[in-house]
């Protein structure tokens, strides 16, 4: 049997990703997975308030009960800042596909814009329902 | 030497992998149809805040409503079925617990869906 050549020490190893300094461009990359997996959890959480709803009062009474303690209105605010940047990295991502945006300091540039605008929406979804301009649909 | 290759699978050029680029294009194609339907979500989310129950049945009951909502949840479901699949064919290395948890993603993706869209009929009734 022969050994498993991946398994000897004396072979150079290639620079792995903890060589490197910590750049925009990787924070939004594992951003955007880490607000997907969050995301997915978030559609778990919107069908159980269609189902809450669809049960009646008691039911929508019961959902809220849990959705408006600060850690459910926390874990609110969290799905829609995610929501805000996914759909803007969706957006960088789209325009990648498309072919634009890859140089150096674009990407770089892109990548500032799309941390600081999901923090500016979330920040604005909160201050429109601090300052009730929300509830419009009642 | 006679190709074992059957004529149609010659032609589709895929080889042993089976499959092409399906998976990548419907990525892109769920993520394109999401960002109106995000926007909409958005301004529903926002304009139902702070209401009610009967305003959430009198808004999710318009027929209009209840399909755009059936619609965000049920793209948003397949799109999260194809990026949860890449997060698990990057990083789990086991054969077992890869396999595990794709079908623990497609099971959550199929009672999540189903249980969302039977509400929204529900609700239509109510």
């Amino acid at each position: 049997m022969a050994e498993n050549p991946q398994k000897s020490d004396a072979r150079p190893l290639s620079p792995h990703l903890t060589v490197y300094h910590w750049a925009p461009t990787m924070i939004v990359s594992i951003t955007h997975r880490l607000t997907g997996v969050g995301l997915s959890v978030g559609m778990l959480a919107l069908a159980l308030w269609l189902v809450a709803i669809s049960n009646g009062p008691s039911g929508y009474l019961a959902f809220y009960s849990y959705a408006l303690t600060p850690f459910g209105l926390l874990v609110m605010f969290g799905f829609a800042w995610a929501l805000a940047f996914h759909l803007l990295q969706g957006i960088r991502h789209l325009a990648w596909d498309l072919g634009y945006g890859f140089a150096k300091e674009t990407a770089r540039l892109t990548a500032l814009l799309v941390v600081g605008l999901s923090f500016l929406i979330a920040l604005g979804i909160l201050a429109l329902i601090w300052t009730g301009h929300a509830g419009y649909l009642s | 030497m006679k190709s074992l290759q059957t004529p149609l699978h010659k032609v589709e050029g895929l080889g042993s992998s089976h499959s092409g680029t399906e998976h990548f294009w419907y990525e892109r194609l769920t993520s394109i149809a999401l960002i109106p339907l995000t926007l909409w979500f958005g301004y529903v989310m926002l304009g139902l805040a702070g209401t009610n129950e009967v305003a959430c049945i009198s808004y999710l009951a318009h027929w209009w409503n209840a399909l755009l909502m059936g619609a965000f949840v049920g793209i948003a479901l397949y799109h999260i079925r194809l990026g949860l699949q890449v997060i698990i064919d990057d990083y789990v290395h086991t054969a077992g617990g890869k396999m595990a948890l794709l079908l623990l993603v497609r099971f959550f993706v199929l009672a999540t869906g189903s249980a969302a869209g039977f509400a929204l009929l529900q609700i239509s009734r109510l």
